[in-house]
């Protein structure tokens, strides 16, 4: 459902179901709800069983970069001679995107159910839950959540008397949005700077200390009780564009729309459908301009590419952008393209964690630039320049931080170059002082 | 353990008074949980950096020895570690702490109008700043992820959808 506002009749309404109730959020209202029977049945599976369910029914990384979660799962070592761990990835940083948040805060169990099973399915006994420092309130959910489900025997060394032992311990971070990237994120845990780490070793060979690790986000483990319960066939049946993309997805949809919320949607539904059906349109007496369709790190798409895209990880694509992490960032005709790119390259330039040069030199020039021109004093050659920065942090580093910096400027310099030349040409004030 | 026994405790600077250990009594306790937690000691860090600052409002040079000694780390990793992350005081803030997400979602919709009502309302002068009467520090910070709820603050622990400038009146006098 669109939290906070009710279910639109468009909406294909699964992990959402329970938002707003807080009855769901305890173990027996939890129950009462038929939570833990997908942990129960999948006790009494095989792993292997596990796994291939979850590979048929297409469920794909709703983190952002949409890997399919059961291939995943199946890169774990099949015998467990050193612990395997899981780890729920709920450090939700991307601009854009603020689901998580609520599946925490009102569906805490059934977060923990996904995690359970998956930490069986991949032969781990420990799952790692990494929640963000700033979320205080998820926090605060979940702590109370992990408690019951201990005391209620659904996490444990014996859970639910099947003799699997499957503990839970959540992991606060402490403002870094590159915690969100796995690897850094391993590091984290471990008592490190979050600094991500040259793959290969992938995490299923040499993941958090050193061990084989799974690392889900979490609306991926959210939905994997779902798809225990009803079957493969039936997640997989939910698609409405590319059979490549199936299953539900949250939408968070923010800016400049008449009710900003969460949506929950088939795969493929048509992004007309969820700006002005779902979202109410642009407020009163303006029109949409351009979307971000993915969180902050994805290409910018104008009105004419948003406004035919399919939303799944295929159909913004070939629109030119990416689902992402389905965090959408819609702005109206009153939004200063030049002064959001810059404040998103500015975003960037703060959290890069510095390793790589391309990044951390790249997004303190861009921004300066960008700066530069917002101050009025801009050159024709700052085009080529912020290309030509864009193109080195592109490709070239450890992680995609610096090409997640390089998307809005690339795009919006090819879509809304007009805005930029404007503030080149003094044909419009300075929006920033002097630098 | 006793401070100052460790290492680099209290290191270039002269004490102005002494240094009372964190990790004691109940904290001691915490800690000696966490142990069970983690398969390494030094995993521990960020949860130990938090009672650190639960307990003190910030991380100072000598609890940065203290936590070194009860982990088995050097200061010198433990400040790296520290530096890295935003949310850790590495100076003393106000008694209330408050952040405002000004990142692209929250500035479309009105952010910076609602850091500017705080920035007065709160009397900080300046952003990072603490207010003279010491009950205030004001900072922006990147994406709080709850865009959907523009501008989202956190003052403390308590974390405010919604904030609009005509609010923050009367959310700063809720705090003393």
């Amino acid at each position: 459902m669109g939290y906070p506002h009710p279910s639109h009749p468009k909406e294909t309404v699964v992990l959402s179901k329970h938002f707003g109730d807080p009855e769901a959020r305890t173990y027996a209202g939890w129950l009462k709800r038929g939570g833990y029977d997908a942990l129960r049945k999948a006790l009494g599976m095989t792993r292997e069983a596990l796994v291939e369910e979850v590979k048929a029914s297409g469920l794909r990384g709703r983190g952002g970069a949409g890997f399919p979660t059961g291939l995943k799962w199946s890169f774990m070592p099949k015998d467990v001679v050193k612990p395997h761990y899981l780890v729920c990835n709920a450090d939700e940083s991307e601009p854009g995107t603020f689901k998580d948040r609520e599946i925490m805060r009102w569906t805490p169990h059934a977060l923990i159910e996904g995690c359970a099973i998956a930490s069986y399915a991949i032969g781990a006994e420990r799952c790692y839950i990494y929640i963000r420092g700033e979320f205080t309130e998820p926090w605060k959910v979940m702590s109370a959540a992990v408690d019951e489900a201990f005391a209620n025997g659904a996490l444990g060394d014996n859970v639910f008397g099947s003799g699997k032992r499957i503990e839970m311990v959540l992991h606060r971070g402490a403002g870094a949005y590159i915690c969100g990237e796995e690897t850094a994120m391993m590091n984290s845990i471990e008592g490190k700077r979050g600094n991500p780490r040259i793959k290969p070793p992938f995490p299923a060979v040499a993941g958090v200390f050193g061990m084989p690790t799974t690392i889900n986000n979490v609306e991926t483990l959210a939905a994997v009780p779902h798809i225990i319960n009803q079957g493969a066939a039936w997640y997989k049946a939910l698609c409405l564009g590319n059979p490549k993309s199936t299953g539900t997805k949250l939408v968070s949809v923010c800016g400049h729309v008449q009710r900003p919320g969460n949506y929950e949607v088939t795969m493929g539904t048509p992004m007309r459908d969820i700006l002005y059906d779902m979202c109410g349109g642009p407020p009163p007496g303006r029109e949409f301009k351009a979307v971000i369709p993915g969180g902050s790190s994805v290409p910018i798409m104008n009105m004419e590419e948003a406004e035919a895209a399919l939303f799944d990880y295929e159909g913004v694509v070939e629109k030119g952008s990416m689902l992402g992490s389905a965090g959408m960032i819609v702005m109206d005709d009153s939004t200063d393209m030049v002064y959001q790119i810059w404040r998103l390259a500015r975003f960037y330039a703060h959290e890069s964690c510095a390793q790589c040069t391309q990044c951390r030199e790249g997004t303190a020039w861009t921004t300066r630039i960008l700066e530069r021109i917002l101050a009025g004093k801009g050159k024709q050659e700052d085009f080529q320049l912020l290309l030509d920065l864009s193109e080195n942090m592109t490709g070239k580093t450890i992680c995609v931080l610096s090409d997640s910096c390089a998307a809005p400027i690339v795009s919006g310099i090819q879509k809304f170059r007009s805005e930029f030349e404007a503030y080149i040409a003094g044909a419009r004030e300075p929006a920033l002082v002097s630098v | 353990m006793s401070a100052g026994a460790g290492h680099g405790t209290g290191h270039g600077t002269a004490p102005a008074e002494e240094y009372v250990p964190v990790f004691t009594g109940a904290a001691r306790a915490r800690l000696d949980q966490l142990f069970t937690k983690y398969p390494t000691k030094q995993a521990c860090l960020l949860p130990v950096l938090w009672i650190v600052q639960e307990a003190r409002g910030w991380i100072s040079e000598q609890a940065i020895g203290e936590v070194a000694d009860v982990l088995e780390l050097t200061p010198a990793y433990v400040k790296g570690v520290v530096t890295f992350y935003t949310m850790y005081h590495t100076h003393p803030v106000g008694r209330h702490f408050i952040q405002v997400c000004t990142t692209s979602p929250c500035n479309i919709c009105g952010a910076e109008a609602v850091v500017k009502a705080l920035l007065q309302e709160t009397g900080c002068r300046e952003l990072g700043a603490t207010s003279p009467d010491g009950r205030f520090t004001v900072i922006e910070v990147e994406c709080l992820g709850a865009c959907g709820f523009p501008t989202p603050i956190l003052v403390d622990d308590d974390f405010i959808e919604n904030v609009t400038p005509e609010k923050v009146k009367g959310i700063v006098q809720r705090y003393e």
